[in-house]
């Protein structure tokens, strides 16, 4: 199933799984700890951001550990950056557009 | 032209919202005009190699523009705004939604608000936009970038004619 990797981080609780993973790989249960909220709650999370390639699994001993993917989120400032030359250029035609317009009125 | 514009533009993911601050060199009248007026929206508003073209516009609450963005190849995709509220000179909101060429709407679309105010001759805009699903959000980029790519080139082209334009 093809994830929006937007809609994984519009959801409060997995912006903060985001942040906890950021510094050090966890396991599930050491990040339900940090909320108020049930351990399936979490689990549910992590697979939608696995799905979402957004973290990352390991396998150490018995217990699983995730951490995140770093590249994936520099892909959402690579997408905000597009979104910002396209307005950067429109602006930069209006400038024109506005130019023209009062050169004429002089 | 001044080089020291303000140009702020800010994605907040968790509220949906893109938030983008811009400063012109021109008084608020003027820019207002380029904002509200389909001929002058027609001008700017499409990224080159893609342009505007607008069918209606209506300026009023309640009132309409429906309008394409066509690409090289001639391709159209058309947009309907409505204006859902209107303080001249100062701000308007409308609800943009995407639309098939006999105005069927793609729901949901996205709530923008213009604000200006006008500062020693400089006039400043504050757009908000909303949008209900940030997956539509990607699929505008989708069509712009195709359009870009293209040829970012003829860009410089076509300011240089506005510019030069009697």
């Amino acid at each position: 199933m093809r994830r929006d990797i937007f809609q994984a981080i519009a959801d409060p609780t997995r912006r903060a799984i985001i942040i906890l993973i950021a510094s050090q790989a966890m396991t599930p249960n050491a990040i339900a700890d940090n909320f108020h909220t049930t351990r399936q709650a979490v689990s549910k999370h992590l697979r939608i951001l696995t799905e979402c390639n957004l973290v990352k699994q390991e396998q150490q001993g018995r217990e699983i550990y995730y951490s995140l993917e770093i590249e994936k989120m520099k892909e959402i400032d690579k997408w905000i950056e597009q979104f910002r030359k396209i307005w950067e250029t429109r602006f930069n035609q209006l400038d024109k557009v506005l130019a023209t317009i009062k050169k004429e009125k002089k | 032209m001044k080089n020291d514009l303000l140009f702020d533009f800010n994605v907040d993911k968790s509220t949906k919202t893109v938030i983008i601050t811009r400063e012109f060199d021109a008084e608020l009248a003027l820019v207002w005009d380029a904002f509200t007026k389909a001929e002058l929206i027609d001008q700017w508003i499409a990224p080159k190699p893609m342009t505007s073209k607008t069918k209606y516009q209506d300026f009023k609450v309640g009132g309409k523009r429906f309008y394409a963005m066509v690409n090289p190849e001639g391709q159209e995709r058309w947009a309907m705004q409505e204006y859902t509220s209107i303080t001249p000179k100062t701000n308007f909101k409308m609800y943009n939604a995407f639309a098939d060429a006999a105005e069927n709407l793609e729901l949901p679309g996205s709530e923008w608000d213009h604000t200006f105010s006008e500062q020693n001759g400089t006039t400043k805009v504050n757009i908000v936009i909303y949008n209900e699903s940030l997956e539509r959000l990607e699929r505008i980029l989708d069509g712009f970038t195709q359009g870009m790519k293209m040829s970012l080139s003829n860009l410089e082209d076509l300011l240089a004619t506005l510019s030069h334009r009697p």
